[in-house]
This record gives structure tokens, C-alpha cells and sequence, in this order.
């Protein structure tokens, strides 16, 4: 049951510069979890200290934000992909 | 959208490209010429934006920028040539704009956006368009298109990526519903600290021109309720769906904003006033130059990355890049001050709240960074 993350430029400096991690789990949050517990540097740019996902960061299950799912609690099925989009703000 | 003007010879035969292709043609000219954009932000994204929007024959297009021209911005902003460095950007844009096509009427807008007049900016233009910097900016420019019930064409970039849509509160989803909130300040860096690669926003840009041409025309599918992603490195564009919060929809608009609010302190951003005067914890240029110009033993810590200490660095300070610090933590000396120092600040104010949480008593953090050293103490170093 490999789910593929998609790590997002700004975050490549935690995953060891990959820009895809394979990592194991039966809903997002426990292939989030699976993903920090790999690279520990990642938890707070994706989780407040309260263990909720941070606003500024959003979770896709393919095409959807898992926001609009069950949030961490969705399902995730053999050959997902999970993408992780925060906001950036450039443009000058 | 006023009444459609006629076109003149000269231009039918500047737009004949347009006029034969049917989902343009003479009608959709027309109303391009009749059409109005206002581009918030005259820099990597507003160069594409402006340049191609002029060529295509809008009839109005507002530019809304204060900066000057400096050399790092050759770079990526193509509107600008070497002898603009030192101007301010709206005058060299609109020479550039009308020098592409005379037909278009280029207003100037030379001041910051701010609560206090962006409904009054915005307020006399079809489309607008997000091309700024910064998260404040990007907050207070969907809020009033929220309220005045218009089009947001959006682009952002960051490093190799781009993000791009289009919102439109009465229609679907805005900025609020794609992040509701900002980052807390310091957490993502800008392109100043972050960096960018040039053509990027030449792609996000056009594709963001491409957007304001077909709302003006009203055709094809607008990007509305979708995201598009663009990697750079791994040539890659993604599309993902987005969304308008389950309660605006219900209500048929946006509720979540009721009129402009304060969005430096939204975003976290403490005033330049208090952040300009001395805080604990903080040394100037100057004060270093001075307590270095008297040996004392200070240790000054490199936070920057390798590549940027090949372009310039401080004699005698130590490179320890922000993320190898936590490693090399316990070879520091604890009985001596440490000045930690990066680009600009960001990334140092970081590693001094890690090193004083870390038990290190005596940590100043360089006020502006290597950037303000060059500016305030020794110009001979290479700026970047």
C-alpha cells in the first residue's frame, strides 16, 4: 500500500531535496504522519503545535483538498497521490 | 463594460491576427479595446502582463507600483532595460507599454496599495490582476475584489514553482477559500531570501494575460474553481480543484470578508516603527563595525547557504547554514557573544531564538542582514 507525497520546492530542504516520497498508510493522516516520522525537520511547517494541520499548508488526495474529504481522517488507496501546497506568495 | 468602440485601419491591420482567428475577430477586438485591467504590481509577473496585454489591444490597462528600478531586478523583469536602473518603474513601464502599442491608454498609479485606497484603485477596471510580493498585499487585494465584485486573476512564484488561478467571489471560490490564512511571517521566504528562477514568472505571467484575455472576451474556461501548478524543474504542470467554502456557496458570496481590515497586523507583521527601534537582541551594522573596529572577541555566524557565501560573506565570520545548525550546535563557544547573520534577517532571527533556546546567553542577530552591511558599512563587498 505505497502512497506517493508530492513535496513542494519550499519544502524539499526537510525531505533530503526529494521531490516524491513513498511512504505507507491507510488514511492522509496516517501517511503524514509516516512522512514526518521519516523526515522529523518537516512537523512544524505542516503541523501547529496542537497537532493540526496549519492553515497555510494545504493537503490534496489526488485532485481534491482533503479539507473538503474527511480531512486527515480520508481513506487513501494504492497508487494515491497526496500533494502538499503551501502558500507562497512571489511575484516581483 | 462601456459601448464598444470602433477600430481604425491602423489598428485592424496591428490585430488581423486576432480578427481572423472566430473566437476573437472584429467583435472580440472591439471589446478588448473597450476593455479595462488594472496590474497591482509592475515587477516579474507585471512585465509579461503588461507587454503582452498592450500588444493584444486592451484599451486600458492601470499599473499600481511605488519601487524603483535596481539592478536585481534585470533578472526576470523584461519590461525594464540596464539604463532604467534608477527610475521608478511605472514611468519606464508606461514608456515601454505605449512604445508597443500607442492605442492603449496607460494609467499610472505610483503609490502602495493600502485599505485606505484600494476600493477607490480598483474600482474603475473590468478585471484586476494579483501580481505583488508579499502576503499582506495578496489579502488586500482579493478583500476588495470580494467587495466590488470583480474578477482576481492570480499568479504567485517561489523559487522553481508557480501557482495560478482565477477568483471571483460572486461566482466561486477567492483567496480566503484557497488559504484562509497567512503563514506567520519569517516561516516562507520570500523571493529576495528564497530566490527565483527568471523565466518563471514569464510563465505564470503570460499564463495570467491569457486568463484577463479571455474574461475580457468571455470565452473558453477561465481557470474558476481550479489551481494550476507549475514545476520548473521537473517541467510539470498539475491541475487541482478549488473550491468555494461551503458557506459562501450556500449564501451565494463570500462570508468571510465585510470590508478591508488592517493586513500587516493580519499577516503578523509588527509596524516598521517599532521594528525600526532597538530590540533586545539585535545589533546594527554600525554597532558591529564599531565593537569589531575595537577587537572584541565577537564570533559572527554565517547562517547562509554555501552559494551565497561564495558571493560575499563577512571576514572571519563561521558558515553554518540554518538547517546544519541543531549538528554543529555544541561546537559554538558559549563563553563569547555569537552575531548571527544571513541575507536579510529572516533566517538569523531563527537561529538566535534556536541558539538562546539552546542555552547560548549572549546571541545578537544582525538588524537587515548581510544586505544592510553592504549598505550601511562596506560597499565593496558583492551584493546579491
Amino acid at each position: 500500500m505505497a502512497t506517493t507525497i508530492l513535496i513542494p520546492t519550499a519544502l524539499r530542504a526537510f525531505t533530503d531535496a526529494n521531490a516524491r516520497v513513498e511512504v505507507e498508510g491507510r488514511t492522509v493522516g496516517e501517511v503524514l504522519d509516516a512522512l514526518v516520522a521519516r523526515h522529523a525537520a518537516l512537523r512544524p511547517h505542516l503541523f501547529a503545535a496542537d497537532g493540526r494541520l496549519r492553515n497555510f499548508v494545504n493537503v490534496y488526495l489526488n485532485e481534491e483538498d482533503c479539507r473538503h474529504l474527511q480531512s486527515t481522517a480520508t481513506a487513501v488507496r494504492d497508487g494515491d497521490v497526496v500533494s502538499i501546497v503551501p502558500a507562497i506568495a512571489g511575484g516581483r | 463594460m462601456s459601448e464598444m468602440p470602433p477600430l481604425s485601419r491602423e489598428e485592424m491591420a496591428r490585430y488581423s491576427r486576432h480578427l481572423v482567428l472566430p473566437e476573437v475577430g472584429l467583435e472580440g477586438q472591439r471589446a478588448l479595446k473597450a476593455g479595462s485591467v488594472l496590474l497591482i504590481g509592475a515587477g516579474g509577473l507585471g512585465a509579461p502582463l503588461g507587454m503582452y496585454l498592450a500588444a493584444a489591444g486592451v484599451g486600458r490597462i492601470g499599473l499600481v507600483d511605488f519601487d524603483v528600478v535596481d539592478a536585481t531586478n534585470l533578472q526576470r523583469q523584461v519590461t525594464f532595460s540596464t539604463a532604467d536602473v534608477g527610475r521608478p518603474k511605472l514611468q519606464a513601464a508606461a514608456e515601454r507599454l505605449r512604445g508597443i502599442n500607442p492605442h492603449v491608454q496607460v494609467d499610472l498609479h505610483q503609490v502602495q496599495l493600502t485599505a485606505a485606497n484600494a476600493l477607490d484603485i480598483l474600482r474603475p477596471y473590468d478585471v484586476i490582476v494579483d501580481g505583488t510580493d508579499n502576503f499582506p498585499t495578496r489579502y488586500l487585494v482579493n478583500d476588495a475584489c470580494v467587495l466590488l465584485n470583480k474578477p482576481n486573476v492570480y499568479g504567485s512564484i517561489f523559487r522553481f514553482e508557480g501557482q495560478a488561478s482565477v477568483f471571483w467571489a460572486e461566482k466561486g471560490p477567492c483567496y480566503r477559500c484557497l488559504y484562509a490564512e497567512p503563514p506567520p511571517p519569517g516561516l516562507v521566504p520570500s523571493c529576495a531570501e528564497g530566490g527565483v528562477l527568471g523565466v518563471l514568472p514569464g510563465v505564470i505571467g503570460t499564463i495570467q494575460a491569457i486568463e484577463v484575455l479571455k474574461l475580457l472576451l468571455g470565452r473558453g474556461e477561465t481557470l474558476l474553481g481550479r489551481l494550476l501548478l507549475f514545476d520548473a524543474l521537473a517541467m510539470r504542470f498539475r491541475e487541482l480543484r478549488l473550491r468555494q467554502d461551503p458557506e459562501c456557496a450556500r449564501a451565494g458570496s463570500c462570508q468571510k470578508v465585510r470590508g478591508l481590515v488592517d493586513y500587516d497586523a493580519f499577516c503578523g507583521i509588527t509596524p516598521p516603527a517599532a521594528a525600526a527601534a532597538t530590540v533586545a537582541g539585535e545589533i546594527t551594522p554600525a554597532d558591529l563595525a564599531a565593537r569589531l573596529a575595537r577587537r572584541e572577541d565577537l564570533v559572527i555566524v554565517d547562517v547562509r547557504e554555501p552559494h551565497e557565501w561564495d558571493i560575499c560573506h563577512l571576514e572571519g565570520a563561521r558558515l553554518v547554514p540554518l538547517r546544519t545548525l541543531p549538528e554543529v550546535v555544541d561546537s559554538l563557544p558559549r563563553d563569547r557573544p555569537l552575531v548571527v547573520h544571513c541575507k536579510l534577517g529572516g533566517r538569523s532571527t531563527k537561529a538566535a531564538e534556536f541558539l538562546r533556546a539552546s542555552g547560548f546567553e549572549n546571541v545578537l542577530n544582525l538588524t537587515g542582514g548581510i544586505r544592510a552591511w553592504i549598505d550601511s558599512v562596506d560597499p565593496s563587498l558583492q551584493k546579491y
